[in-house]
């Protein structure tokens, strides 16, 4: 285990830290300023990812396929707030769950519908094809640096919009009291139909820059899905400042664990046994750590909620 | 637009057969065939390929299989082993089919296997071939059109070791199938396996685990990753630039179902398989270009092997001349009456094939990307578990 494996391997955990963490920030602030759970969430990423597809073919460019898809991912995320989950906002989690996950269940099919079962892709764009040569061995991927900074500057942005704008300040208002909000004579329909369709692009986002290195296949989100909900509830669910660390905290704890598990289980138990112990003590570690972090601080690292 | 046309044509097609057999009421002389396959999720798209090369012949006899006016009725397990089940009791006791046919996923095999072997209905697997159905839980009832799990992760092994590879990197999902992959690759694998590296069922990311094999520098890389797992790996071992240090010998990862998704950077990988769209035998050539014109896209081997469990058959109920005689029909099936795509093919003493198995490879032609024969690794070659199987 050599100090540029590690090193690769800590660039390797905060790309999928960057990953989760676009997709977790949508969940977070729709979750935290609505008050709703809104499991379709990871089909939008899926949408996202499809609508890459499309858009790629239609323009044959990387380039001008990015921001065709994201307004579409924003449209397509503006369309399912005025059809279905308008009318769930003042229902219980538990209709919430039902009603968005069947969302999740009809996208998934027409996602199949419409572009077939077989999985998709999207070629990288040229600029970004290649790699870095870190040793004679090593090479880490250019896109995937550039996926890194991507995500960085999204954090920056919405860092900046959330802290020094006036509708972040409503955002952040309705996530620790919504009804003094609209007692206060704030449109909080329009508000959280705002945080919503944008909730929906940053995951629409993230499918798009995951398109050309993952497989574009139904139900691809759901996965994702999972591991969202695990940042956000290690982050504090509403904190978009939480959803960042924890983010970087899983992806970093995920890919260390499936790299180096088996090697450190080899210290102390046979080959075929550590074989065996690695892999399950690797996919079990981020569960341990959410377990962990919640009995220390149950609401989360960064809680937003003073109730 | 094609893709979404031929789903329609295939829609249109079941649609077809199932009106008309219900409009015919001399049912009691017909073939009834129950074809289970994964038609929903993300593996989908096995199941279909399997489905439309099963159809395809029987589009091809007219809607008759052996003559006998057939209907096929088609349904989706969903990958969950219960939902099979009850399906597959559905078609034996409501729908009353002569046959079943199908099956992608082994769970899926193992949940339906006994109950269908029970009910004394012959059963022609289309794919899956688990160890403990090829072996002592053999049954007369039941033949396989495909292969025996373990027979194409041997290929790879018996490949590498040929080739001199000293050093291997052996990687798969940490689950049954999986570790059944590594067992196989290693039966006749005779150097030195450096890594063995276990990923998460339905992993996207394998940037940790390419860090680690471009680190250990080993002369090939034996995988089984299929589906969207294969296809995020072979992106990334693309775009880590390790195609080109590493050989990259895989089973079920680069086919002509994950092809149109990796396109070139799936170009020039190997896979271990018993069939290839240009393996030179007059009757693969005469399916792949019917099979092409039919749905529009590359057929797999999957698809090749519905379309063969189809036609065997149709040699067998085209032999005995009916679709009730199960004791004729089950000798008519054991003398594999029918002309393989994969040319050489005979059955074992298990109800498994003894065929052929090739070195393949993922080529570009013209705008299609297919899979093209390398080599021929093993000749008439049989499985490890025939001897257990008592019938």
């Amino acid at each position: 285990m050599s100090l540029t494996l590690l090193a690769v391997q800590t660039l390797n955990g905060l790309q999928l830290g960057i990953l989760l963490f676009l997709v977790a920030a949508g969940l977070t602030l729709v979750f935290g300023v609505m008050d709703f759970i809104n499991l379709a969430h990871g089909v939008q990423y899926m949408l996202g990812a499809y609508l890459a597809v499309a858009a790629f073919q239609l323009t044959g460019g990387f380039w001008s396929a990015l921001p065709l898809a994201l307004l579409a991912a924003l449209a397509c995320g503006l369309a399912l707030e005025f059809v279905v989950f308008r009318r769930l906002y003042d229902r219980s989690h538990l209709d919430q769950v039902l009603a968005t996950f069947g969302v999740i269940i009809f996208l998934n099919e027409a996602v199949k519908t419409i572009w077939g079962a077989a999985p998709l892709s999207v070629p990288l764009p040229a600029l970004l094809d290649g790699s870095i040569p870190l040793t004679e061995t090593l090479a880490y991927p250019v896109y995937r640096v550039a996926l890194i900074g991507a995500g960085i500057a999204v954090a920056a942005l919405l860092y900046l919009l959330v802290t020094r704008t006036r509708l972040g300040m409503l955002v952040r208002a309705g996530a620790s009291d919504a009804e003094m909000v609209a007692a206060l004579g704030v449109d909080i329909r329009r508000l959280f139909m705002l945080v919503f369709g944008f909730g929906a692009m940053l995951a629409g986002f993230a499918g798009i820059l995951a398109a050309p290195i993952f497989s574009v296949e139904p139900g691809m989100g759901d996965n994702l899905l999972i591991l969202a909900f695990v940042v956000i509830v290690i982050g504090g669910i509403g904190s978009i400042r939480g959803a960042f660390l924890s983010a970087l905290i899983i992806g970093l704890t995920d890919t260390l664990g499936r790299s180096f598990a088996t090697d450190l289980a080899r210290l102390l138990l046979p080959p075929a046994a550590a074989n065996d112990v690695g892999p399950a003590l690797a996919s079990m570690l981020i569960y341990v750590l959410m377990a962990a972090v919640l009995f220390v601080r149950p609401a989360g690292l960064f809680p937003v909620r003073s109730a | 637009m094609s893709r979404i046309l031929s789903a329609l044509a295939a829609t249109a097609l079941i649609g077809t057969t199932a009106l008309v057999s219900g409009a015919l009421p001399a049912a009691a002389e017909g073939l009834k065939i129950g074809f289970l396959a994964t038609l929903s999720g993300p593996p989908a798209v096995l199941g279909e390929h399997m489905r439309d090369g099963f159809l395809l012949a029987v589009k091809e006899g007219g809607g008759k299989l052996g003559g006998i006016e057939t209907d096929v009725i088609v349904v989706d397990d969903e990958l969950k082993p219960d939902a099979a089940l009850t399906k597959v009791q559905g078609l034996i006791e409501r729908d009353k089919v002569d046959m079943l046919a199908g099956v992608v996923f082994s769970n899926v095999m193992m949940a339906v296997y006994k109950p269908i072997i029970e009910s004394e209905t012959i059963f022609v697997g289309a794919n899956a071939g688990p160890s403990p159905i090829a072996g002592k839980g053999c049954s007369k009832y039941f033949f396989s059109a495909a292969y025996q799990n373990d027979q194409n992760h041997e290929v790879m092994g018996r490949y590498a070791a040929q080739k001199g590879y000293e050093k291997v990197v052996v990687m798969a999902p940490n689950y049954q199938a999986g570790k059944d992959a590594i067992a196989g690759f290693k039966r006749h694998y005779t150097g030195k396996i450096v890594e063995e590296i276990y990923t998460k069922l339905g992993q996207l990311d394998f940037s940790a685990e390419l860090a680690k094999i471009s680190e250990e520098k080993p002369d090939a890389l034996f995988t089984f990753m299929p589906g969207g797992m294969g296809v995020n790996l072979v992106k990334q071992y693309d775009q880590a630039g390790l195609k080109e240090s590493v050989p990259f010998l895989s089973t079920f990862t680069v086919d002509e179902t994950t092809l149109p998704a990796t396109k070139d950077m799936g170009v020039g990988l190997y896979s271990g398989a018993e069939w290839a769209a240009d393996l030179d035998t007059p009757a693969n050539k005469k399916f792949v270009a019917s099979f092409e014109a039919t749905y529009g896209y590359a057929p797999s081997l999957y698809a090749a092997q519905g379309y063969d469990a189809a036609q065997l058959i149709a040699g067998a109920v085209a032999m005995v001349g009916n679709a009730s005689d199960k004791a004729a029909l089950i000798q008519a099936l054991e003398s594999a009456p029918f002309d393989s795509v994969r040319g050489d093919f005979s059955f074992n003493t298990n109800h498994f094939p003894v065929q052929d198995f090739y070195l393949v490879q993922a080529v570009k032609s013209g705008d299609k990307y297919t899979t093209s024969i390398v080599e021929k690794v093993f000749d008439d070659f049989g499985d490890a578990y025939a001897g257990s199987c008592k019938m």
